[in-house]
Order: C-alpha cells, then sequence, then structure tokens
C-alpha cells in the first residue's frame, strides 16, 4: 500500500512538472526559429537591438523602482505605528490593503481615468499617477510582507533602546527598523517588480510606455520575438523569486516550514 | 530591576501626552490620504456612476435593471463564474494532490522546496507571457498538437481549440494550481503524523483515515483556498484578453469595451457590472475570512 502511494506522487508531480515546463519549452523552441531552417538567437538579438524594445521595458524598470520606493516610504511607517503606538488602525488598514485584490484592475483604472481626466485633478497624464496605481496593486503584497517583518523582531524594545540613545524618529525608522526588516522588505519589493513588469491593464488604459502592453502589442505584429520576451519575462519573475527565496533563507517566515 | 524598568518607562512619559498623540495620527495619515486619493475615492466612483444615468448624471436604477434585462449581461457573468468554478475546483484539486505527493508523499526532500519555487514563479506568471506561451504550445501549429499529428491525433479534428472555454481554463489552470500549492501546503504541514499512526493503530484503512479524518480537518481550508482561487480567476483580464482578443466574454472583457467608449459602449452599463464583480468579490473573500478562522483551530 505505501509503494503505491509513492508511485502516486510521482505521477501527480511528474504530471506537475510537464504542465510547468511544456508551455516554456516550446514558446522557448519557437523563439529560436526566427531564422529560417536553423534555431538561432535571432529573435532575441533583435529584441535587444530594438530601440522601442528597451525604452518600454527600461519605462517598466522605471515604475516598478518607483513603485518600490513609494511603497516603502508609504508602508514601513505605517505599519510601524500601527504596530507601536496606535494599534486601534489596525483593521481599517488591513482592509484598506487587501482591497486591490478585490477591485478587479480593469475596474479600478476606469474609476482612476474617470477621477482625475476632468478640473481640478487633471492629472490623468501624468507618470505619478501610474505609479500610485501600481503602489496600490502591490500594496496587498508590500504591507503583508512589512507587517510580517515586523512581527518577526522586537519593535518596541528596539525604539526604547534607539530612544534612550537619544535616537529621533527618523532615525529609529530608517537606521534602526528599516535595516532588521530589510529581508521582509526586500520579498515585498521583488514581488511588487514582478508585479509591475508583468502588468498590462495599467499601463495600457493609462497610455504609458511599459513592457507588456509592448507585448501584447507586438503578439499582433510578429511572431518570433514575442515568443523570446514572454521567455525574458518569465526570466525576470524566476529571478525575483530566486532572490526572495535566496534572501529569506533563515527568516522566521519562510516556506519550508515542514521540518 | 524594578528600579530599573521604572526609570525606562517614565522617560518617554515625560514627554506631554497629547503631543505624542497627535503625532502617532500625523504619521498615519499619509497612508490614508493616499489611500484615499487613489483607492477608496475612485473605487467609490464606480458604486456612485452604476446609480447614476451616463449623460445626465440623475439618480437611476436604469444600469442595475439591465444588467439583469440583458441576456448578454448576465451572460458574461455566468461565463465568468463558470470558469472561475472550472478552474478553482480542478485546480484545487491538482494543486492538493500535487502538494500532498510533495509534503507527504515519500518523495526526496528536494522535490519540496523546488515545487514551492517554481510555484512562486508559476503563479506570478500571467497575462500576456502565460497567454503567448500556450499559443506556442496548443495552438494549431503549437509543440504539442505537433507532437500529436504525428501520432496520428489532431485534437482540433475533434472539437477542442484553444481560444475557447476550455481551452482558457487550460491556461487559467497554470496560475491556478501553483497559488493551491502555495497555500494549501502549510494546512497539510498540520496534519499531524501521530493522526494517521493513531488511526492505523486502531485499524482504519487508509480510505477511512481520510474519511475519518484527514478530510474532516482539511475541508475548511481547501474549501476556503479555493475560494481564494475563484476571486484570483474572477478578476482576471490580461490573459483572456491576449489569447482570445476579447472573442469570450467574460465580464472583465465586457466592462473592457462598455467602458472604453465603443459606439456600442454604455458607460453606465460598465460601471454596473464592475459593481456586481466587486460583490461577488466581498463574498468570496468573506467565505475565504471564516474559513481561514475555523481553520486555525487546528493549524498552529
Amino acid at each position: 500500500m505505501k509503494r503505491t502511494g509513492v508511485v502516486w506522487s510521482w505521477f501527480w508531480m511528474i504530471l506537475g512538472i510537464l504542465y510547468f515546463f511544456l508551455p516554456l519549452l516550446a514558446t522557448f523552441i519557437f523563439s529560436l526559429k526566427a531564422k529560417l531552417g536553423v534555431l538561432s538567437f535571432q529573435a532575441y538579438i533583435n529584441i535587444f537591438s530594438n530601440q522601442e524594445f528597451v525604452y518600454n521595458f527600461s519605462a517598466s524598470v522605471l515604475w516598478a523602482i518607483l513603485t518600490i520606493i513609494v511603497g516603502i516610504l508609504l508602508l514601513v511607517p505605517t505599519a510601524f505605528l500601527i504596530r507601536l503606538r496606535v494599534p486601534q488602525f489596525r483593521s481599517p488598514v488591513e482592509f484598506i490593503t487587501l482591497l486591490p485584490f478585490v477591485i478587479p484592475p480593469i475596474v479600478y483604472v476606469f474609476g482612476l481615468v474617470r477621477t482625475y481626466s476632468h478640473p481640478p485633478l487633471l492629472i490623468v497624464d501624468s507618470p505619478a499617477l501610474l505609479v500610485a496605481a501600481y503602489t496600490v496593486l502591490s500594496m496587498p503584497y508590500m504591507y503583508r510582507s512589512v507587517d510580517t517583518g515586523l512581527r518577526s523582531i522586537d519593535v518596541r524594545t528596539l525604539t526604547e533602546a534607539a530612544q534612550s540613545l537619544g535616537a529621533g524618529w527618523g532615525t529609529i525608522l530608517f537606521r534602526v527598523i528599516l535595516p532588521n526588516i530589510r529581508v521582509a522588505i526586500l520579498s515585498g519589493a521583488f514581488l511588487s517588480f514582478a508585479i509591475v513588469i508583468g502588468e498590462l491593464i495599467l499601463a495600457q488604459y493609462l497610455v504609458k510606455p511599459a513592457f507588456a502592453p509592448y507585448m501584447a502589442y507586438q503578439i499582433q505584429q510578429k511572431a518570433y520575438e514575442p515568443a523570446a520576451m514572454a521567455i525574458i519575462s518569465f526570466a525576470l519573475t524566476w529571478i525575483a523569486m530566486g532572490v526572495i527565496q535566496w534572501v529569506g533563507r533563515g527568516g522566521p517566515a519562510q516556506v519550508g516550514a515542514g521540518h | 530591576m524594578g528600579v530599573i524598568e521604572t526609570v525606562q518607562r517614565d522617560a518617554p512619559k515625560a514627554r506631554p501626552a497629547p503631543n505624542r498623540r497627535s503625532w502617532a495620527w500625523l504619521g498615519i495619515l499619509p497612508f490614508f490620504l493616499f489611500a484615499l486619493m487613489f483607492l477608496l475615492y475612485p473605487s467609490s466612483t464606480i458604486v456612485v456612476r452604476s446609480f447614476q444615468n451616463s449623460s445626465t448624471h440623475e439618480f437611476t436604477f436604469d444600469n442595475i435593471l439591465r444588467l439583469f434585462n440583458s441576456q448578454y449581461l448576465l451572460q458574461s457573468y455566468w461565463i465568468s463564474i463558470k470558469i472561475s468554478l472550472v478552474t478553482s475546483i480542478g485546480g484545487g484539486i491538482f494543486g492538493f494532490l500535487l502538494a500532498y505527493s510533495a509534503i507527504r508523499g515519500g518523495l526526496p526532500r528536494f522535490m519540496r522546496s523546488s515545487l514551492m519555487t517554481f510555484c512562486g514563479v508559476a503563479s506570478n506568471f500571467a497575462g500576456v507571457p502565460l497567454a503567448f506561451a500556450f499559443i506556442a504550445l496548443l495552438s494549431p501549429t503549437g509543440l504539442l498538437i505537433g507532437w500529436l499529428r504525428a501520432l496520428g491525433y489532431n485534437p482540433y479534428f475533434h472539437g477542442f481549440t484553444l481560444y475557447t472555454f476550455w481551452g482558457l481554463s487550460i491556461v487559467y489552470m497554470y496560475f491556478q494550481f501553483p497559488l493551491m500549492v502555495l497555500v494549501i501546503a502549510p494546512a497539510i504541514d498540520g496534519l499531524r503524523r501521530e493522526w494517521l499512526e493513531a488511526s492505523q493503530n486502531l485499524g482504519a484503512t487508509s480510505l477511512q483515515y481520510w474519511r475519518y479524518v484527514a478530510f474532516p480537518i482539511l475541508f475548511p481550508s481547501l474549501l476556503g483556498t479555493m475560494i481564494l482561487l475563484f476571486g484570483n480567476s474572477f478578476g482576471a483580464f490580461a490573459t483572456a484578453q491576449a489569447l482570445t482578443g476579447g472573442q469570450i466574454n467574460l465580464v472583465t472583457i465586457v466592462i473592457g469595451s462598455e467602458l472604453r467608449g465603443d459606439v456600442l459602449g454604455n458607460p453606465g452599463t460598465g460601471y454596473a457590472l464592475a459593481l456586481g464583480m466587486v460583490v461577488v468579490m466581498i463574498l468570496a473573500i468573506t467565505g475565504y475570512t471564516v474559513l481561514q478562522r475555523r481553520t486555525e483551530r487546528w493549524i498552529k
């Protein structure tokens, strides 16, 4: 009976591996066929030598970095104060940070466009609105990461120790608390990065350069380059996740809790 | 010891109390301002506008009523709900089997951590690249279809196409089952080995163990996670848009075309549709939270 159990385990595992890798394999093989008759990295060369790609992709990277910075500046002090000083605001803040899960992005973006497309709030064309919207979308992940990080350290003792050594609030926050939860912040940051790089709807409807809309457009135009881009975007997600796992080793909130 | 403690406690209190409170309030004010400006207010306009005539801005129930009177709009909810049900139940079952195999199935240890990494990647891999990956695999000229054709079987001659309901379901499964694995893993860890040993000592068969011990304990978290999966696919838009170019009338796609100001579009209808989606999602999340509380009794 035990043996058949292991056989079934292997069966499901292999099925899972096939489901996971076959689409990637197909995409990868397809991306190598840009030159007739031979396998080559021509599609990748085309992509990286294309100004438009470089422009859209670096725009996405810039959005991601700004989103991470705004997210950290906004959420770390908030989560810190809620833990230390104003715990009565925990529920409303948690509720707000969960909302982006509940409101589908397509709905959210129309709310944004409606609100900010007429005076006095005519900022629909501003890149700041896009960054703010990305920050909202990544808030559930960022807040939860930061909060988990704060839970794993003794915020009160650290703060009081810093205070008694004469530190001001800025010093406490950025030189005591922040370094202590950097693993949690990094994991939130890389999740945000993956989300921003893959996000289609916001940039599309707010008409800003970004990787995903560019790729969606390329799919209608070309055959092999989009495949190569899918591989690139997958590799990026992989790297982001790998870094999360790597920096998170030994952290208390890790996945490998089974031992 | 007591003296030192008193001194430490006294030091912060020496400051005037009201001053400290106002500072703490100020500290979380930016968050609430930000949320109000970029999340709460824009989202609330959806609610307001679904009760407004889109040209005269007068209060009306027309948009909501139109939802219930239009076969096409109701159908779009039904398709979205159907695909979310199919992929949350299918992805839920497959994800559970996979997670259980990796955690308790007697596989080598490294399988578990690799599975978790894969799932972290796959659950975040959606939208345009995902659609493209499946086009490369399952379109009429795709890799797998090519292999099957070489074996003398062409699924496209037997009613299969990638660009319809079942095709889209297969694509959605790619981000659904990994999410299941990630979320259900702690619950499987919570199944104590002692329970299996105890039931075996009492002479229970494997089936009886599952029927009377493991399944009842796992049931709330299984159902709760499947609700999460339901929400995950209910709000999805980009994958379907990129795969079918908007041919499958998911409610998100209909909202997109109603609001985009197409010739046939009616923004009021779009907002009412969106409001309906938010209601469905709130129901789903509430269900999830309730079941999550029940689960926590068992998992430490």
